[in-house]
């Protein structure tokens, strides 16, 4: 049968779409030149440049805090919230709960974090707490959103779980609660993980909720990207850019490798 | 198997659990209780704070609006204002004419298509083409009273937000269904390296991405350096419609690969090989059997373009050009810019209602369908 090349033709030309613009921004980040998109010479200067830059790194340790402990509760949340859906069979107010935690999925970013934000003021003249918005009040935010997210993974890998092992360890005595430590935690262990590191990623990339929630002296990393890069080229961005892809090619390329490692040992 | 030997009681956990028994506190209940009180308190009680809000007004002081509730000698007063609802259509000229033609539009094109489904089986193609046309022209003209509107800056953002959403999806579904597909039809071990580079994209800052897709598109960038060496002058991209189509295409591609990917490679080959025994060529079997086939996964990845599109305010702040009003970036100004709350929350109740709940509602249909097949 004689093969249309339209297919690989398009399916080239997208990938081309979405690695050019990466591409071409890893290699300008070695460019001499400081203000112009056009090659002049190899440089390191904008490393040196954003090693030197007073805000971006501290606003890139900032946001890794927040994006830990933001996605460590939502994990703890959302693995309660998807156990409880799954396996809880009924219960009151399970449907308005299922709504609650998808809800934030398709809520666009300014309505979740106006309402929180108008909630926080509220609240402060109210009973005093949050006294202000800075870290806490992100993470709280953030914990929030990622809560949903991690919800729908551990949701649908508790789905395709196998009940017999659950069942097989309570005919033989053991507690629902040490069930779920010693056989079901194990299972879904892999969810978790991904769960967790999919929070940490939308908590590490978030502007419009921090931009909103956040005070005086908590300004996040994408909130530092976003003030520098609205007005043009930044060097120094096209550096921490270049460090953050090479990170990130990296963990997804050994993720990568140790799955397919693992399938054959499988077979 | 080796036997392990009997701890009954060595597991905190269990004690934990002994110990909130005993005060009458089921594990089942603490469950529940710890996702629920978080949701209710963070997302359900905020939502309710930003209505009390967009019924108040605008005031110097902090916080900067008014109450709604205020004490006044003795007797407390509810003041509810429906300006900032008000506002958000004021200024628009929507006359009579106006509803006729989008009413009667509507009515056609909805009727059109419901007659077209009713006849398709007993009706010469013909004949059911004719209706189609009527359909879609009503739908055109529907679409076009809309448009060209005089409208206030609000409605032309909600219009302009949806346009621009649909024109990006439509987009996202030409280019990444020739990807999915050549992904699922390639051999096992290009299939994961594809995979994987449509995946690490994602893993990388959204933002920082964005900020790619502009350098490489503004006037001195890369695309325009690399047209000059062929005497091609400067194209304006950035700060123009076609900037933020292309970076909500490019922001948002490897969502709708991704699910599309999934239908496709759980696609039966031999449906595949029984259409080309009986004659059908390459395209025809597309159309009639993959294409089919593959509208739920069509669908679940058009979803997930569409959706961020409509409300995002990165893409159009950083490559849009002022004429670029999307509704997300009207509420950002409203807030930051203008410091008026109240209305920046009408806006968002007004988002809520007319965008975000129709969308969940959307999607527990199509989630319905899905699990009833």
């Amino acid at each position: 049968m004689r093969r249309s090349l339209t297919v690989p033709i398009v399916a080239t030309l997208g990938f081309l779409f979405l690695y050019a613009p990466i591409i071409a921004l890893v290699i300008f980040s070695f460019n001499a030149n400081r203000l112009v998109t056009v090659w002049s010479g190899f440089s390191v200067a904008s490393y040196s440049s954003l090693w030197s830059d007073p805000q971006l790194l501290p606003a890139a340790w900032l946001s890794l805090q927040i994006a830990a402990i933001a996605a460590t509760i939502a994990l703890v949340l959302g693995t309660l919230c998807a156990y409880a859906l799954v396996r809880f069979r009924r219960f009151r107010g399970k449907t308005v709960l299922q709504a609650t935690v998808s809800a934030p999925l398709v809520m666009p970013d300014v309505i979740t974090g106006l309402a929180l934000l108008l909630m926080f003021v509220a609240m402060q003249s109210l009973i005093g707490w949050p006294s202000g918005r800075g870290v806490l009040t992100i993470v709280i935010a953030h914990a929030t959103f990622c809560t949903a997210y991690v919800t729908v993974v551990v949701q649908s890998r508790l789905t395709d779980l196998d009940l017999s092992l659950e069942e097989a360890a309570m005919d033989l005595g053991a507690t629902p609660v040490r069930v779920f430590f010693d056989v079901t935690l194990p299972i879904i262990a892999p969810a978790l993980v991904s769960g967790w590191l999919l929070a940490f990623t939308l908590s590490l990339d978030d502007l419009v909720i921090a931009s909103f929630v956040s005070g005086p002296g908590s300004s996040t990393l994408p909130m530092v990207i976003y003030s520098k890069v609205r007005l043009g080229v930044a060097p120094e961005v096209n550096a921490l850019a270049t460090i953050i892809i090479g990170f990130v090619a990296a963990g997804v390329f050994i993720a990568t490798l140790l799955q397919l490692r693992r399938k054959p040992a499988k077979a | 198997m080796t036997t392990v030997p009997a701890d009954t009681s060595s597991r905190p956990w269990d004690f934990v659990q002994r110990g909130l028994a005993a005060v009458g506190i089921s594990g089942r209940g603490l469950v529940i209780a710890a996702p629920a009180l978080w949701m209710t308190l963070f997302f359900l009680v905020p939502l309710a704070v930003v209505f009390g809000i967009s019924l108040s007004v605008k005031q110097f002081g902090q916080p900067p609006y008014s109450d709604l509730l205020t004490t006044e000698s003795g007797t407390v007063q509810l003041t509810l204002h429906l300006s900032n609802y008000l506002k958000l259509i004021e200024g628009s000229i929507v006359d009579g004419g106006f509803w006729f033609n989008l009413a009667f539009n509507l009515i056609v094109a909805a009727l059109a298509l419901v007659i077209a489904r009713g006849l398709s089986r007993s009706v010469e193609p013909l004949a059911l083409f004719a209706i189609y046309a009527v359909a879609v022209v009503a739908g055109a003209l529907f679409l076009v009273t809309l448009y060209t509107a005089d409208l206030n800056v609000y409605l032309t953002a909600f219009l302009s937000s949806i346009r621009i959403a649909a024109i990006s999806t439509v987009i996202a579904i030409l280019i990444g269904y020739p990807m999915a597909y050549a992904i699922a039809l390639a051999a096992d071990r290009w299939r994961n390296i594809l995979l994987m580079l449509v995946i690490l994209p994602f893993w990388t800052s959204f933002l920082l991405r964005v900020y790619a897709l502009s350098s490489f598109l503004r006037g001195e960038g890369v695309i325009n350096n690399f047209l000059g060496v062929f005497g091609v002058p400067p194209l304006v991209m950035m700060q123009t419609d076609f900037a933020v189509y292309v970076g909500i295409v490019y922001s948002y591609l490897p969502f709708f690969i991704l699910p599309l990917y999934t239908n496709l490679v759980k696609l039966d080959p031999a449906l595949l090989e029984a259409s080309a025994d009986l004659g059908a060529r390459p395209y025809r079997t597309f159309l009639s059997i993959t294409l089919p086939l593959s509208m739920p996964g069509v669908v679940a990845g058009a979803m997930l373009v569409f959706i961020p599109a409509i409300g995002e305010f990165v893409i159009p702040s950083l490559l849009g050009g002022p004429g670029t009003q999307m509704i997300g970036r009207i509420l950002w100004d409203e807030f930051f810019g203008k410091t008026n709350w109240p209305r920046a929350a009408a806006l968002a109740i007004t988002m809520l209602i007319i965008v975000v709940i129709p969308i969940m509602l959307m999607q527990r249909a199509q989630n319905a369908v899905v699990e009833g097949r």
